[in-house]
């Protein structure tokens, strides 16, 4: 074949290439850009306006009645930390099971409907998780709980980490169980010894979203946790969480409280920004090893 | 014998072709068409065959692997035909033929690992040490007993400790000493120790291909297995990788009994001690590996011997 065969076919051809391909990539920063404004936004205004409230005290103090100047959310931090772990507790082992067996053995009925069950129970609204809470525990133990918020949450952060944990166990690769076969480990082992730690970063991160999104929850709170200006770390009582004081904190008629509402959102941000920041490290480290 | 090969003498004349003393007097050849009754204990055989160390023929020991009128089908496609084939205890077999002739199929009957897929389906016997493996068997025990290094290096991504030391924690090695022992003397055996040594901990995937293969051969030698079964191992390394992964299998045999499924005729004749051709699914001859070769029974092996075809 002669070489002139690899020249472009036409001049014109080649710039119109060129058109083509900057126009495409201007369009792809563009919808990144745009993506990022809005964040960079509400950082930047979170920044400006919770800011000058946030101090130490806000951490270590409990929130002053109206009309004293001051005052913390450290009761709200507490029960933030303490809710999502019981959501956690409830929603990791039984949802990165799902998911294991999902991607695993999913090929028959019941994991289609399992499946279909977890998609849509990811388009539930928050508030309709809460009220299901609400009924499932607030009513039999005749109380609004931590407990109660702690189990919404939980339902709430199910559906990201079974469907999350089904992706990443399906992209292990095949090799690696049929290693483990061959050296006479049995299904079980096979799973918790090779599957699951080769998919573990990717469960991790899963995990991690599901709980960010399930801190900054208001709604499901409302009714279960219901909210707390005392100090309590009982699991059968009504617990503060800081959704809940932002909420009641911005709505309320004093300039002092609608800042303590900026702080405190804020305050949650950088919660979930470092919680998911030291998890990441941490699995870059295990990943490295 | 139960099973009529199709294939003429060559096959069905006298299955333990391989087992058949090569340059010897004519001595009767020991034919065992029903296997010894009971197993005999590994280490006993070993100990017979300590003395003949790699010679062609297997004096009279039972066959580690045999396949005895075997078949296996895909659904409806016949993958293998009726398979009669004895691999002598401490030597290489090599399984050569074109693609898709059933040399893997053949191989992974061994340690039943096309159990995993759907819709296979068998006739026939196949054996380890002389016990079946198709029947009731604990597939688990078989493949205990059974190690198998595959067409990609395939390291659990764990560190290079943590591979080897897979197998022996299965088995429930525990003690962190003995642990350490027997993941040292694998990765000697594996001529891997030297490379590896000051790293144990790091990740097995930060290791080079060929490493990587061996050390996937390492993690296999770790539990003492009676049979190594190795599907096309060199067929993803260069050249000089794939020198050090044979070398390797020579070193291994006075140990331990290798069956090498292998497109690749040099290497068939530089390492196996026997080789087997199969095409279509049928085993078409199955001598040694100088004689199969040099003089070649069947025309159709030669053809393929000769690159007229494959």
């Amino acid at each position: 074949m002669p070489p002139e065969a690899f020249a472009p076919l036409s001049a014109r051809g080649a710039v119109g290439r060129r058109i083509v391909n900057a126009v495409a990539i201007t369009a792809c920063v563009m919808a990144a850009a745009l993506i990022l404004l809005p964040l960079a936004l509400i950082v930047w205004h979170l920044v400006a306006k919770g800011l000058p409230a946030l101090t130490l005290g806000f951490f270590m103090h409990m929130p002053k009645p109206v009309g004293e100047a001051g005052g913390g959310m450290a009761n709200a931090i507490v029960g933030t930390v303490i809710l999502v772990l019981l959501g956690a507790l409830i929603a990791v082992p039984v949802g990165v099971g799902t998911g294991v067996y999902l991607a695993e053995y999913g090929a028959g009925r019941l994991a289609a409907i399992v499946r279909y069950t977890a998609d849509l129970l990811s388009g539930v609204p928050s508030i309709v998780v809460g009220v299901a809470a609400y009924g499932l525990v607030v009513v039999p133990m005749g109380r609004f709980s931590a407990i109660a918020g702690g189990v919404a949450l939980g339902i709430l952060m199910l559906p990201t980490i079974i469907r999350s944990t089904e992706e990443v166990v399906r992209l292990v690769p095949q090799s690696y169980r049929h290693a483990a076969l061959a050296l006479g480990a049995p299904q079980w082992r096979v799973l918790l010894s090779v599957v699951v730690p080769a998919a573990w970063g990717g469960i991790l991160t899963a995990i991690m979203l599901a709980v960010a999104r399930a801190a900054g929850e208001t709604a499901p709170l409302l009714f279960t946790a219901l909210g707390n200006r005392f100090w309590s770390l009982s699991l059968d009582q009504p617990i503060a969480s800081l959704p809940v004081f932002i909420f009641d904190y911005a709505r309320a008629p004093y300039d002092d409280w609608n800042r303590q509402a900026w702080t405190g959102a804020l305050v949650l941000l950088m919660l979930v920004a470092v919680v998911s920041g030291m998890m990441r490290l941490t699995t870059r480290r295990i990943a490295r090893r | 014998m139960s099973a009529k090969p199709t294939l003429g003498e060559g096959v069905s004349g006298s299955p333990p072709q391989v087992a058949r003393p090569d340059l010897t007097p004519p001595t009767p050849t020991p034919p065992p068409p029903t296997p010894p009754p009971a197993l005999p204990p590994p280490v006993v055989t070993r100990g017979e065959t300590q003395a003949s160390a790699p010679s062609d023929d297997a004096k009279g020991s039972p066959p580690r692997l045999a396949a005895r009128g075997f078949s296996l089908f895909y659904g409806r496609h016949q993958a293998l035909k009726s398979i009669t084939l004895e691999i002598p205890d401490r030597s290489v077999t090599a399984i050569i033929g074109p693609s898709g002739c059933g040399k893997s199929t053949l191989l992974r009957s061994f340690n039943r690992m096309n159990d995993l897929i759907a819709g296979v389906r068998t006739e026939g016997v196949v054996e380890v040490s002389g016990r079946d493996v198709l029947g009731a068997t604990d597939v688990v025990d078989l493949r205990r007993r059974v190690g198998m290094v595959f067409q990609r290096p395939n390291p659990f991504p764990k560190s290079i400790f943590d591979n080897v030391a897979f197998g022996l924690r299965l088995i429930g090695v525990r003690s962190r000493t003995e642990l350490e022992g027997r993941v040292e003397t694998s990765l000697k055996r594996a001529a891997l120790w030297d490379e590896v040594k000051d790293r144990l901990e790091r990740g097995a995937l930060q290791l080079s291909g060929g490493q990587q293969q061996r050390l996937c051969i390492a993690r296999c030698l770790a539990v003492e297995p009676e049979v190594i079964l190795m599907d096309e191992p060199a067929s993803a390394l260069d050249p000089t990788a794939t020198a050090r992964v044979e070398e390797l299998i020579l070193s291994l045999k006075s140990r331990y009994t290798i069956a090498i499924v292998t497109h690749n005729m040099q290497q068939a004749a530089r390492i196996s001690d026997h080789t087997a051709f199969m095409m279509m699914g049928e085993l078409v001859e199955v001598d040694t590996t100088r004689r199969l070769f040099t003089s070649p029974a069947k025309k159709i092996t030669e053809d393929y011997i000769t690159g007229r075809f494959g």
